[in-house]
């Protein structure tokens, strides 16, 4: 048994201190609003403090830490994209995720699983390669492997699909994991709040005052702040908060939904993806089965549950692991997906003078959270773009230089 | 196992005493009765731990007997997870608890409770990580000790099917407010289901009025009602399993699911008994008193033998008399409220010898050697802080508690429905503020406790219902009186030496909650997050209502401000193999597909298509027979089947107007009796699709897309004809024709003498469309050259396209003809440099980077992409897909398609296609490189498996007849 459990058992009373305070007073002026408390802002909050100094800063959220796509996503973070931009980019997040428990001395259950995604044609096999190519190249490890070795490593999957679509091959990435989602939050606004950042839950950001295309401050639900800076990490939000200072993004917000089981002994090691089925799965550290799609193909502006979700889902899960049909889904849930052409984010500066983007995160960007930290605290603490997010600024849809993700994201969050 | 607890026969039992039912449980033999629940069954045989808790492998037995006792999960054969208190007992079962190691008597992890000191509220994320080295080692550990039943890869998936179903009211719940409901908006002439999760109709009728002789005819009297109305029907072992937009539920009866749309939806459901939160609450013998009651009433078993009933309502005093009527002694009652019960009860009870304390609680249970139950009782006055004083406690002997403190209302569907619930300080508990259009509520989740009171408001809703959906407008409505207040607002006693517990699911305590308010988890969520209270497989229905009053109390605030954790479907959790159902696989053959499978055809998936990637041959190798394949198209003559192209029929006056806006290219100056080729981009000016379009007529337009694309370009043009307002049809006569192309110099001679039009060169050139006949059916021809042969694609009825393309085979007998698959006409497409959209393409290619710009017409008003080509237009192109070889003398390694182009360590560009042609005797291929390297001639080097070079070289294409004079012939 660790020594901090005995410590914690035989100290007579409950010695933890607080995780995050919340302040008895807003200020007139922070040095930098955050508006969102999500995983993102929290994570920028908490690099703005530790790697630039700056401390002044009030992180907004309308809800609670964590109460957004942070709190609902499946929690799968890996590296395997297609562009060169994207890998990169996704790399240096999941470096900085593998260390980010002793970075912010918190237990987030980060542990490696091993990520399949599986192809059922040739052309999706194509896919695969490319994308394997592109990770070997950039020193992510990644490889197209053929059923013998999907069998040898997950035993329990059928192939064959029930006979419908059998699966040719997979791109397997080892260091593809799962961390405790929500914890990630805690740990960012514990650090955070630890070096002074102020982080106010239920408190709603209503406009953004800007005077000659500088932001002056925000209008918020318990009153004005005078800022000069300020940092939206609103995820599905964003089109509500572009709206307030006149930007216009091609962000589109489409429902994404999963659910779980009941708990279960653990038999499911890897996190596995089809693209074909329309599924994902992997088994949490507390047992259960978590379990997601592709997103809900239309726009909509809700975090309800559709029956259909669910039961489109399971079907096809059926198909790869038949012997689930006794095993009960416990809860579904839905989350507002920020969605961009491209499947890349929205990031960096923006033609408004102290206004900064860190959005189109759609059903992907949750294992961005740490590399946003870094990036977005060196961007607004430089007002200059850092080099890992350029290819993300929201100029590029004017200048026609996507980065095309799709083919990595639309079903593997 | 000791002497059996089975009650003679008793009035309205539900068991069936003449059919025994035998099984094991943990290896030992044991009986019921068919009726009876695995958990009642054991119970009545005297079996008092049923399970082992989730974290701290505490004994655990009855608790509510209403689907919430997550902790006697069992497993038998190759299922698990079975809830023990709601399933039925079946005979030949081998039941064993889940999650434990060595057995349920001796789990070896019930150290774990003598730990439980050392693993605080969220000790997980305070250790472990410290080396991370360590941490996948302990993850091994946390994970094999958490997680309920063990999967077994040997269950066999059921496959059920999905019933739809309609009515005007459901009911959900049928207990007394339900069944009057439903009775209610059945006579208003509606028609009704009313579904109830247990096994038969009744609700608290079948278990908490037994001490009310006045009550016990009531049900009868219901269900005579309710089968006198032929518009209604009860349907139980039913669970409203989830609440979805527009009145759609989900429910689930045992195996199979029902989605039912309904007009309006009455919310019926009743409440779920809550715990009393004091020290050893969790131990077997320790249950709600309406858990006891229904193993009383519903199994005619004897919950205990002296138990003490700790209440803060009427019901506990009913429980307390019905425990008695069957002979067994109760050890006392404790009321928390100090004036005690204002009803008749009170006397009732004491007519009966029962000790009453008024004003007092349970502070904490005793319990037996080994956790295995309680043996006494510690009970201290409260006083009017409603705080314990723990100095003056009385211990009581008792073999069990029987808890009756409060209840919450079973809203959760109500909640997904989108009702607003508010507290009611007067009746501590959540009550129905504002209803969305067509949703009621009757019962105890309005807030309505007493009988005659729940069957007025059930005729309430029901007659609301009727009103609602315009079949009756009642002048007044019955109104009934909520009450009486059946919940204590705050059953919760700490104790220094814990054990207290909330939520039994996840073994969370009453300290823990403490704790973690501390640490900032200070508001509903969050605190569940942090504690896990709420997640386990009960969803909270017994934990939600303490801890929120637990949080609101820490945080000084009132339980309505603290507010609830959202409610997510299920209610209970459902099967997978009931919300996949049949597991439908739509295959689509074409109408040659008895063909190809007599002609050794090797299918490959194509979409729901099944397509010949080849027809193999005895003892040749799959290259061999794709060579044979290529070879008969360019020397003779070969068929393919292309039934699985998207076909779209376009008419109207703006049918050409249309396909401008859709397509890149111009279509009104189509002449009738041509085709042209279609380019689609989406509004970035990406590639998206291509065909062909025919004009049929002056209106009548005829257009192919790919196999892939057909369901969505279909469904686009069909958006855009309503947004864009025009004036045309549109016919998706994909299935509806059959279609195969025949290619190759002896194309002409096979088909000629098999048709009615003239298919010569000049009465029929490259690129025209015929219509006439082939072997005396109705068919459209169209000259197209993709592999790059004289070729005829001719499209018939699919009832006729067999006939067809048996015609054409044994007429092209002679001519050697083959019929070809996709293997081959990629290759040979491939030799003429054309691209396949999506496969030579990607997400971001527009027609100037593929080639295509040839394709594009600017000199229209409007067309999909055409702002942003014009704008892509004006820039240099960054990179273009080109024609490559390798030499004819390379006989290396061969790259493969989406192999990497690297030039002084970077990727500059990828492989798109790549084979060896049989016609040219080289490995060629298609692939993306830089604008700057991609003319002709310039060397580059693709990187293979295994990191190895291969150079290439970039060629003109086509690398076959570039004159494309062979189609021309
Ligand atoms: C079901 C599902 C599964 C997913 N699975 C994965 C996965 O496996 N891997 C992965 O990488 N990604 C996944 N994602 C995506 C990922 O969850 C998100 O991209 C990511 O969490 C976004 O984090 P964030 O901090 O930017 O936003 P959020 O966590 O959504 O935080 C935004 C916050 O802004 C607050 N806010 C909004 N408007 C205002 C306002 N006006 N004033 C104040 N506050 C405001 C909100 O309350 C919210 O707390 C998934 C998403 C969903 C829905």
């Amino acid at each position: 048994m660790p020594l901090k459990l005995l410590k914690f058992g035989l100290s007579g009373k409950y010695a933890e201190p607080r995780m995050f305070r919340t302040p008895e007073k807003m200020r007139d002026t922070y040095d930098l609003v955050i508006i969102g408390a999500g995983g993102h802002g929290l994570a920028a909050a908490y690099h703005l403090a530790k790697d630039y100094g700056m401390t002044n800063i009030a992180v907004l959220d309308k809800g609670y830490i964590g109460g957004g796509n942070t709190g609902r996503n499946t929690a799968i973070v890996r590296s395997n994209y297609l562009t060169p931009e994207g890998v990169e980019f996704y790399k240096e997040s999941v470096r900085l995720f593998s260390q980010l428990s002793t970075e912010l001395d918190l237990n987030l259950f980060y542990t490696e699983r091993g990520h399949f995604t599986l192809a059922h044609s040739d052309a999706s096999l194509r896919t695969m390669r490319w994308r394997a190519e592109v990770n070997k190249h950039l020193d992510v490890n990644s490889e197209v492997i053929g059923p013998r070795e999907i069998s040898k490593l997950c035993p329990y999957m059928d192939l064959s699909c029930g006979g419908h679509a059998p699966v040719v091959g997979a791109l397997w990435h080892p260091p593809g994991s799962i961390i405790r989602h929500d914890a990630v939050a805690w740990g960012y606004a514990r650090e955070a709040c630890r070096r002074g950042v102020e982080i106010f839950q239920k408190t709603a950001v209503t406009g953004i005052d800007i005077v000659d295309g500088q932001v002056t401050g925000v209008q918020t639900s318990r009153g004005p702040i005078k800022a000069r800076r300020v940092l939206s990490a609103v995820a599905g939000y964003t089109p509500r908060i572009t709206k307030m200072v006149g930007i216009r993004t091609p962000i589109v917000i489409q429902p994404l939904q999963a659910c779980v089981t009941e708990p279960l002994k653990p038999w499911l090691d890897q996190i596995v993806v089809s693209a074909s089925l329309h599924i994902y799965v992997s088994q949490s550290s507390r047992g259960e089965l978590v379990m997601g799609a592709s997103l809900d193909p239309y726009e909509l502006h809700s975090e309800r549950s559709t029956l259909d979700f669910v039961e489109g889902l399971v079907d096809h899960l059926l198909d790869l692991f038949p012997f689930l049909g006794n095993v009960k889904v416990n809860r579904q849930w839905a989350g507002m997906s920020d969605m961009t052409p491209d499947y890349s984010p929205i990031m960096g500066t923006t033609p408004i003078k102290g206004f900064y983007l860190d959005t189109g995160w759609g059903t992907w960007g949750f294992k961005a959270t740490a590399v946003c930290g870094t990036t977005m605290a060196y961007t607004v603490a430089q007002d200059d773009d850092h080099h890992l997010i350029r290819p993300f600024n929201l100029s590029r849809f004017g200048d026609y230089t996507l980065v095309g993700e799709k083919g990595a994201a639309s079903v593997g969050h | 196992m000791s002497e059996s607890k089975r009650l003679p026969p008793q009035f309205g039992e539900w068991i069936d005493r003449g059919s025994p039912v035998r099984f094991t449980f943990e290896g030992a033999a044991c009986e019921g009765f068919a009726g009876d629940t695995v958990s009642s069954a054991l119970h009545a045989g005297g079996a008092l731990m049923l399970g082992r808790s989730f974290k701290y492998h505490r004994p655990r037995g009855v608790h509510s007997l209403a689907n919430h006792d997550v902790n006697a999960m069992f497993e038998d054969g190759t299922d698990t997870n079975i809830r023990a208190d709601v399933t039925a007992v079946r005979d030949g079962a081998e039941y064993r608890a889940v999650n434990t190691v060595g057995g349920l008597a001796n789990d070896r992890l019930r150290i774990m409770d003598a730990f439980s000191r050392f693993l605080p509220v969220g000790f997980y994320y305070k250790t472990f990580h410290r080396p991370m080295s360590l941490f996948p080692f302990w993850e091994r550990q946390l994970r094999s000790a958490a997680g309920l039943g063990k999967i077994d890869g040997n269950h066999k998936r059921n496959r059920t099917p999905k019933r739809y179903d309609w009515c005007d009211v459901l009911v959900i719940g049928a207990g007394p407010s339900g069944l009057s409901a439903a009775i209610a908006a059945a006579r208003a002439g509606a028609s009704v289901v009313c579904v109830d999760e247990n096994a038969r109709p009744g609700g608290t009728l079948s278990y908490a009025y037994g001490s009310e002789p006045a009550a016990q005819g009531r049900l009868d009297e219901l269900l005579k009602a309710a089968a006198s109305l032929p518009n209604l029907s009860i349907r139980c072992n039913t669970l409203a399993a989830g609440y979805y937009a527009d009145h759609w539920v989900a429910l689930v009866d045992g195996g199979k699911m029902t989605k039912m749309r309904t007009r309006a939806v009455v919310f019926a459901q009743g409440a779920a008994e809550q715990p009393s939160v004091f020290r050893h609450n969790d131990l077997p013998g320790v249950m709600l008193a309406s858990g006891a009651q229904r193993l009383l009433r519903r199994y005619s078993v004897r919950p205990f033998e002296s138990p003490l009933v700790v209440t803060a309502n009427a019901d506990g005093y009913r429980a307390a008399l019905d425990f008695a009527s069957i002979g067994i002694h109760v050890a006392g009652i404790v009321d928390l409220r100090p004036d005690g019960e204002p009803s008749d009860l009170d006397e009732r009870v004491k007519a009966a010898h029962i000790t009453i304390h008024h004003g007092q609680a349970v502070y904490e249970a005793v319990p037996r050697d080994g956790l295995v139950g309680i043996k006494a009782a510690v009970v201290c006055p409260l006083d009017k802080q409603g705080e314990l004083d723990t100095d003056d406690g009385l211990t009581i002997a008792c073999d069990g508690i029987a808890m009756s403190v409060g209840w919450a209302g079973a809203d959760g569907l109500l909640y997904q429905a989108g009702g607003r619930m508010k507290y009611s300080d007067e009746f501590e508990q959540f009550v129905p503020e504002t209803m969305p259009a067509g949703v009621f509520a009757a019962g105890r989740v309005n807030g309505v406790f007493a009988l005659d009171q729940k069957l007025i408001d059930g005729e309430r809703a029901g007659l609301s219902a009727a009103k609602y959906l315009g079949l009756s407008s009642p002048s007044t409505l019955p109104e009934a009186r909520r009450g009486p207040r059946s919940t204590h607002p705050y059953p919760i006693f700490y104790h220094p030496k814990g054990k207290a517990f909330i939520d039994l699911d996840e073994d969370v305590q009453l300290k823990d909650l403490v704790n973690a308010e501390t640490e900032g988890f200070d508001n509903i969520e969050l605190l569940k997050r942090y504690t896990t209270f709420g997640m386990g497989p009960s969803q909270g229905k017994i934990a939600n209502a303490n801890t929120v009053r637990v949080l609101a109390r820490l945080r000084k605030q009132s339980v309505g401000e603290t507010g609830v954790p959202t409610s997510r479907p299920f209610w209970h959790p459902v099967r997978m193999d009931a919300l996949a159902g049949r597991g439908f696989h739509p295959h689509r053959h074409t109408p040659m597909h008895s063909f190809h499978e007599s002609h050794g055809a090797v299918f490959m998936l194509a979409g729901d298509w099944q397509r010949p990637a080849y027809y193999a041959r005895p003892g040749r190798s799959r290259e061999e027979c794709i060579t044979t394949e290529v070879e008969a198209v360019r020397h003779q003559v070969g068929m393919i089947d292309v039934g699985t192209l998207g076909k779209i029929e376009i008419s109207g006056p703006d049918a050409g107007a249309f396909l401008e806006r859709i397509y890149t290219g111009r279509f009104t100056n189509l002449k009738v009796g041509s085709t042209r080729y279609a380019l689609m981009c989406d509004e970035s000016g990406v590639v998206i699709d291509d065909g062909v379009v025919a004009r049929l007529g002056e209106d009548r337009f005829y257009a192919t897309t790919t196999t892939s694309a057909a369901a969505s370009v279909y469904r686009e043009m069909q958006r855009y004809a309503i947004v864009w307002g025009m004036n045309l049809t549109l016919v998706n006569a994909t299935g509806l024709y059959g279609g195969m192309n025949l290619a190759g110099p002896f194309a002409r001679r096979v088909l000629q003498p098999l048709t009615d039009i003239d298919a010569s060169e000049t009465a029929f050139p490259y690129m025209g469309m015929r219509e006439g006949t082939l072997a005396d059916v109705p068919a459209r021809f169209l000259r197209v050259g993709f592999v790059g042969e004289l070729g005829y694609e001719v499209h018939v009825p699919a009832n006729c396209a067999k006939h067809a393309w048996d015609a054409l085979v044994s007429a092209g007998g002679a001519f050697g003809i083959r019929p070809f698959g996709v293997e081959a006409q990629r290759v040979l497409r491939l030799e003429k440099g054309h691209a396949i959209v999506s496969q030579d393409t990607d997400g971001l290619t527009n027609p100037f980077e593929a080639g295509m710009e040839w394709a594009i017409k600017d000199d229209k008003p409007f067309f999909i992409g055409q702002r942003s080509l014009r704008i892509i237009k004006k820039r240099p192109i960054a990179r273009r897909l080109v024609a490559f070889s390798l030499g004819a003398g390379y006989h290396g390694n061969m790259p493969k398609e989406c192999h990497l182009v690297i030039d002084h360590g970077k990727i500059i560009g990828r492989v798109t296609s790549i084979a060896i042609s049989p016609t040219l005797h080289e490995p060629i291929g298609l692939a993306f490189m830089p604008a700057e390297k991609a003319a002709v001639g310039t060397p580059f080097s693709i990187r293979i498996d295994d990191g190895e070079m291969v150079a290439a070289r970039v060629v003109k294409a086509p690398f076959y007849d570039p004159h494309a004079a062979r189609q021309k012939m």
